[in-house]
């Protein structure tokens, strides 16, 4: 039963940072939306790791992380090279490349 | 222990609400990490007291960290900037979000034996036996992972000491 509804909680997470991905325009506060979908499939994992009684959930949320880590560290250099170019953090204004 | 688990709930779902309203930078991240939090409470409950600490430690610290670095070096900080963040008002949220998770943290420690270290210690060794043996390929990825994502920050990175390009 509290695995159902962790399940039922990632779903909320997941939509969450699904919405505000889509909606905010600012390109942090979009990395902070991916952040919390990364969340919400980790705890997804974690959830089906507990209901089945296996420890296969907790060895994904480890590469979730390792993901995390990586993705964080490469996509802050890149907020910090658009902002020093561009002076701003809209993700509209970044529309140089044309096709 | 199913109430701790709503509670916790319905503070990372409160938290992240905010954190995806909100207008200012710093104050989502303050949000953001008691989401964390409460997510670690969360998996804690659900027996993956490994993936709790880790929670914590990684994402809770060192990742927020970093985007807290990020938020300090995109605007220079004005001192009144900083006084208009230090104000009481912007703190009533994430502290009220996070003295109940601790609330539940003290009655958790309170409550005594609740799933012992003893069986803890079995989980752990499967998780390690699992992330050795069928999933050798997975980190063997996160290694191949890893070593390009040191190199692009770095190279992302370096260039900024540059005299920065106008648009």
């Amino acid at each position: 039963m509290l695995t159902t509804h962790a399940l039922m909680l990632a779903i909320l997470l997941f939509g969450l940072g699904l919405v505000g991905l889509l909606s905010r325009r600012n390109i942090l506060y979009m990395l902070l939306s991916l952040e919390i979908m990364l969340n919400a499939a980790s705890l997804a994992f974690i959830a089906g790791g507990a209901r089945w009684g296996q420890v296969d959930g907790e060895v994904m949320f480890l590469f979730i992380l390792t993901l995390a880590a990586a993705e964080v560290s490469v996509a802050l250099g890149i907020v910090l090279q658009l902002s020093y170019r561009f002076h701003t953090l809209d993700a509209d204004a970044f529309s140089e490349m044309k096709g | 222990m199913e109430v701790l688990f709503y509670i916790a709930a319905a503070v990372t779902f409160l938290a992240t609400l905010r954190v995806i309203t909100h207008v200012h930078p710093v104050h989502a991240l303050l949000y953001l990490v008691v989401a964390l939090i409460a997510l670690a409470l969360i998996f804690y409950l659900l027996g993956a007291q490994f993936a709790a600490a880790l929670e914590i430690i990684i994402y809770g610290g060192a990742i927020m960290v970093l985007f807290i670095f990020v938020v300090m070096l995109l605007g220079p900080l004005a001192v009144e900037q900083e006084k208009s963040w230090l104000t009481p008002g912007t703190w009533v949220g994430p502290s009220v979000l996070a003295l109940v998770l601790l609330g539940e943290v003290g009655y958790l420690i309170a409550a005594g034996d609740y799933l012992p270290i003893s069986g803890m210690e079995t989980r752990q060794k499967g998780v390690s036996i699992v992330l050795y043996g069928p999933y050798i390929i997975g980190v063997e990825l996160a290694s191949m992972l890893l070593l390009p994502g040191l190199i692009g920050a770095y190279h992302l990175g370096r260039r900024l000491s540059k005299e920065p390009r106008s648009c």
